[in-house]
């Protein structure tokens, strides 16, 4: 790896971006072309909807 | 570098961090800086982490790097997704760290400051860390089984369904004892009220933007989120002051806890996308903001603490938390030191990210380790205040007196002087009417935070401060009400769909109805009974609320410790055992106590049975006579919750020790669910996300 400030900005938002999901559809992209290319993947909104459904039906926030 | 040099480098932090706590155990000054908590913490932490946490993976749960995780092995995008370490670690973080690691160690700094940092260290290492890394590591071994199914698989059907029975009632606990911290901050506080008031209007924006404007950006939709919450916070002093805004915001203690209760109604039948996740998403970064900014305070500006090593109140006679020192401080403070609720994250979700059992240790231990100092500095905020201010916040006005002059006189006479003026004076700076009898820790860690702030950045910001630390700590709370009535609701309709199967129907919309209903029912009732509490709620609430943690902690331990026996590692048993023995003795001995101490602000049946001697000879009067009945009974249902919670630990712990015994005999038991090793060479090339 690089060292410097502009690569450890460049890390810092990549690691945000996969921390807080912002990057998911992406990942998700990559993986379905990989995968599936045969099969339309889902587009932004149903990918998000899907994804919220899926985290939000178990216990993912404490006290 | 040779090991013995590393070697020798540990013990050297080792010896610091012992020092620095030594240091703090025999100071004996007016004040005592903050550094030394931290610099103990951090010593403590790394120590701990290197070596005792590194010796547990070895040697007793025999982690092994080249073992497929369930993230590879199954890999399929959405639940289960190899990551990076350091990206699960902020996702078991962000979901492990709430409020109650602020709340607990704020009302534990009654007792002075060195038995909350005592067990909020040791507990922390011996106890919580271990407890969620051990449980990590059995979810993970199990392609991330929750701990509910874990009980069941490994000790059978009693077990399974006590724990199961156990954790519902928590999550009603819980949910009342968050929104009573709430309700208490926000009691004729116009400001504070509103503030948190927009945080729905706000969220629902958010909701819309994510999903309908910029799909799934939801760094773009936090921030927006974020900049427009710091304006409403900033804005809420103009609308407190305002003649006729400023009333619409100013709200009864009971006004307010039908508002959350119609609220948390409201959000749990809303669709998750317009108000849960994107409150959610805001919430997660005020959160991580907020400890960062903490942080920044206590390490740069290093305030001197106020508060005495100890005070009076360790024999049982303190006003935040009655009760004294053991069991109390160890349930008064469960997040921060051990939290049964972790377990629940432990099993479940994170295990099906983890991409290799080397990373245990950094996202089990790690972040519980670093939700540890969440809590010391929580406690270190409520120390920098002076001793009186603290307990003129902290004190309901049943045991202090109502009045301003009572109340300042009942705690002067302790010997922690406060003058009623300095009280006003203090409310006037933070933009309040009045600091006192805001119970629930909440206003008093934002009293501590704003003081911080204002020694670095000027007086004049003092009600600006007070009043982000009062939106952050309300946003994280309402967040922890949605997603736990949420949560609460599915566990509901798991339950009851074996009773009547209709129910159990997850996506119908009339089950999901009803039984949000029941659920923010149950809670509501303990919340409003919490409410109209003269003794503050909170001294009944929390107690109640630590107890039941800390007996899913010991269920969480007795069902890794099985598991250890049940794989031929009895002779390390202890490393889960033993904390949990302290658990089930300390929660067992402090709901002895809420029981039948016949000191009626400690036991639940002398407080009941003192207030209807009170009815009885009609010495009550307003408002104390109102409501005598209905504290009389919830006092008499809390005894009744106290008992349940002990036969659902106890039930647990005897199948435990009964399946262990029959192991070690030979005998037959539930065979050890753990999916066969899978080399991780032998899987196709893993499509992992996050740089590595």
């Amino acid at each position: 790896m690089m060292a410097g400030p502009a690569s450890f900005l460049k890390t810092a938002w990549t690691v945000l971006r996969e921390v807080s999901g912002d990057a998911a559809y992406e990942n998700y992209l990559t993986r379905h072309q990989e995968r599936h290319p045969d099969q339309p993947a889902l587009d932004r909104e149903a990918f998000y909807l899907s994804e919220l459904d899926r985290r939000w039906s178990g216990v993912n926030r404490c006290c | 570098m040779p090991k013995s040099i590393q070697n020798l480098i540990w013990i050297a932090i080792g010896v610091f961090g012992a020092a620095c706590l030594g240091g703090i155990a025999i100071h004996r000054g007016e004040t005592i800086n903050a550094f030394w908590f931290i610099a103990a913490a951090f010593g403590i932490y790394a120590v701990a982490y290197r070596l005792y946490a590194g010796w547990i993976c070895t040697k007793v749960l025999i982690t092994d790097p080249s073992r497929a995780t369930p993230a590879l092995r199954i890999n399929d995008g959405r639940d289960y997704v190899p990551t990076h370490r350091w990206i699960t670690f902020g996702h078991h973080f962000a979901a492990i760290a709430g409020a109650g690691p602020l709340v607990g160690p704020t009302l534990a700094a009654q007792f002075g400051y060195l038995p909350g940092t005592l067990w909020l260290l040791t507990g922390a290492v011996i106890g919580g860390c271990v407890q969620d890394m051990v449980v990590l590591w059995a979810s993970t071994r199990r392609d991330g089984r929750t701990l509910g199914q874990m009980a069941r698989d490994e000790l059978g059907p009693v077990a399974g369904g006590a724990a199961l029975v156990g954790t519902l009632m928590i999550m009603v606990l819980i949910v009342a004892v968050l929104g009573l911290v709430v309700v208490n901050a926000m009691k004729h506080s116009p400001w504070g009220t509103f503030t948190v008031a927009m945080t729905i209007p706000i969220a629902i924006l958010v909701g819309i933007y994510m999903r309908n404007i910029r799909p799934g950006r939801v760094l773009e939709g936090s921030l927006i989120g974020l900049f427009l919450l710091l304006a409403a916070t900033a804005g809420g002093g103009w609308v407190a002051h305002h003649p006729v805004l400023g009333p619409m915001f100013n709200y009864e203690g009971t006004t307010l806890a039908l508002l959350v209760i119609g609220y948390g109604f409201f959000a749990a039948i809303m669709p998750v996308w317009l108000l849960l996740a994107p409150r959610d998403y805001i919430s997660t970064f005020i959160k991580i903001g907020a400890i960062l900014l903490l942080a920044f305070a206590v390490i740069i500006l290093r305030p001197e603490l106020h508060m005495p090593a100890l005070t009076q109140f360790t024999d049982g006679t303190g006003p935040v938390v009655a009760g004294g020192l053991y069991p109390f401080l160890f349930i008064t403070i469960a997040c921060g030191a051990v939290s049964g609720f972790h377990a629940l994250i432990s099993a479940g979700t994170t295990p099906k990210l983890i991409m290799s059992e080397r990373d245990l240790r950094l996202v089990g231990y790690g972040s519980m380790a670093m939700e540890s100092f969440v809590g010391v500095m929580a406690l270190i905020a409520a120390c920098v205040l002076d001793p009186g201010v603290y307990f003129a916040i902290n004190s309901s006005a049943g045991i202090v007196g109502s009045t301003l002059e009572q109340a300042t006189a009942t705690i002067s006479s302790w010997g922690f002087p406060v003058e009623a003026q300095h009280m006003m004076d203090l409310a006037k700076e933070m933009g309040e009417t009045t600091l006192l009898a805001r119970t629930g820790g909440a206003p008093s860690l934002a009293v501590g935070m704003a003081q911080i702030f204002a020694g670095a950045f000027g007086q004049s910001l003092l009600a600006l401060w007070y009043h982000f630390a009062i939106m952050f700590e309300a946003l994280f709370i309402l967040t922890a009400v949605d997603a736990g009535t949420r949560v609460g609701r599915f566990m509901l309709q798991d339950l009851l769909g074996n009773i009547w199967k209709p129910l159990g129907n997850t996506a119908a919309r009339g089950p999901a109805i009803i039984c949000s209903a029941v659920f923010v029912a149950s809670w509501g009732y303990f919340l409003y009974i919490g409410v109209i509490d003269p003794y503050g709620g909170i001294n009944i609430l929390w107690p109640l609320f630590g107890i039941s943690n800390q007996m899913l902690a010991a269920i969480a331990l007795a069902i890794v410790t099985t598991i250890l026996v049940k794989k031929g590692q009895a002779r390390y048993a202890w490393v889960t055992g033993l904390p949990m023995v302290f658990l089930a003795i300390t929660t067992s001995y402090a709901a002895w106590l809420k029981l039948f101490d016949p000191d009626p602000r400690v036991g639940f049946l002398a407080g009941a049975n003192t207030l209807e001697a009170k009815l009885q000879a009609g010495t009550l009067t307003g408002k104390a006579l109102e409501s005598a009945p209905h504290l009389i009974f919830n006092q008499r249902l809390d005894a009744g919750l106290t008992v349940f919670f002990i036969v659902v630990l106890w039930v647990v712990i005897i199948e435990m020790a009964r399946i262990s015994i029959r192991h070690l005999q030979g005998k037959p038991v539930p065979a050890l669910s753990e999916v066969p090793y899978v080399n991780e060479a032998t899987l196709p090339h893993p499509t992992g996300v996050g740089g590595h």
